[in-house]
């Protein structure tokens, strides 16, 4: 049966490990791998695809 | 209300502020910045927006975006002049001077060797800051002259031409602790207190954060600072100097918060949504095309 709803889970490209959501994310949206603590970003909702957030930069913060 | 809420990424912050304004009714939709190619000639597809909420994690990234939106007429939060000062140390440091705010003794010196002399005149410990930066990045406690000496060598090495303006800091005593205050729409909504071991002070480096009741002379410190910034949301760090009282130390126009909620028990983001939705009611308002009006003859009206 195929379906509508969008896949909630996907690799960690660092450790291979699953990445979950229990809702949508949004595009740009950063987690943290539970597994290797990597910063990952939501780079495709559809489908949904993670890649390692970019490293910061000198002038970001607060 | 149709909210455009620039970022980099989406942090947890960026998703609680586009949740608020959801659920205020707000059409709200995400920008990012890497993406976008600006017209700054043409207002064209950004009319559709009443403001912009500018969340962007690079100060560089802030500034220029909201300097081009501005010029086209629209309202953004902050606005870029508050980013411009806040993103400054110095330039943050005139603002409040002039609005007569107490803030830590500061010197600035332009060359090395007026550098050594700045330290000498604030004393030891001093606090020697970048003028941009922040989470407390390169921030250094200098104790001793040879301490202040191998820095700003270090400093003067660096490349930047920012690295070559040497801003010191007096440095307070404070009591194991500081105080961070958010502010918006003028009204200090909730404060924290962070304690740590380390002397910076940064939830960022570990930094123990509990809720702090804002009494009346933080709140009303608080609003002169944000105004003399004229910030619409920012975080206020304040010292206590055991002489002085609360001083000022620095104002974030992109603050964090998403540690203080839970800590402060007051939905931070749903006041600054809120807040946002005002303003953009008001540029609405203003963009509404004028009902013609009738004329009456002078003295026609009893
Ligand atoms: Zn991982």
């Amino acid at each position: 049966m195929t379906s509508n709803t969008m896949t909630l889970s996907t690799e960690c490209p660092e450790c291979g490990g699953g990445v979950a959501f229990n809702r949508s994310p949004l595009a740009g949206e950063v987690v943290v791998c539970g597994g290797c603590s990597a910063e990952l970003e939501v780079t495709s909702r559809e489908p949904l695809r993670v890649e390692l957030a970019p490293e910061v930069e000198e002038d970001w913060g607060e | 209300m149709h909210i455009a809420l620039l970022h980099l990424r989406v942090r947890v912050e960026e998703r609680l502020l586009f949740e608020a304004l959801e659920s205020l009714g707000a059409a709200v939709e995400m920008i990012d910045l890497r993406s976008v190619v600006f017209d700054p000639a043409t207002l064209g597809d950004w009319s559709r927006f009443d403001a912009v909420l500018d969340r962007s994690l690079s100060l560089t990234s802030s500034l220029n975006a909201t300097r081009i939106l501005e010029g086209l007429g629209l309202r953004c939060v902050n606005p870029s002049h508050t980013a411009d000062v806040c993103g400054d140390k110095l330039r943050t440091t005139i603002a409040l001077e002039q609005a007569g705010i107490p803030t830590p003794a500061v010197r600035v010196a332009l060359d090395p060797e007026s550098a050594l002399r700045a330290v000498e005149q604030i004393g030891y410990p001093a606090v020697l800051k970048p003028i941009v930066g922040s989470w407390g990045r390169m921030v250094a406690r200098v104790n001793d002259r040879d301490a202040a000496e191998a820095i700003i060598e270090h400093r003067d090495q660096l490349g930047s031409a920012q690295q070559h303006v040497y801003y010191v800091q007096e440095h307070i005593n404070k009591p194991g602790r500081d105080i961070r205050v958010f502010v918006v729409g003028g009204r200090a909504i909730a404060a924290i207190v962070r304690t740590s071991a380390h002397w910076v002070t940064n939830t960022a480096r570990g930094a123990r954060a509990s809720g702090l009741p804002v009494s009346d002379d933080i709140a009303s410190l608080c609003t002169r600072s944000a105004a003399a910034v004229d910030a619409d949301v920012c975080a206020i760090d304040l010292l206590e100097c055991p002489r002085r009282g609360l001083l000022v130390n620095e104002v974030n126009h992109s603050m964090e918060f998403r540690n203080s909620i839970d800590t402060t028990g007051v939905n931070i983001p749903l006041h600054i949504a809120e807040h946002v939705l005002t303003i953009a009611r008001e540029q609405h308002a203003a963009r509404e095309p004028v009902q013609p009006v009738v004329r009456t003859a002078q003295g026609a009206i009893a």
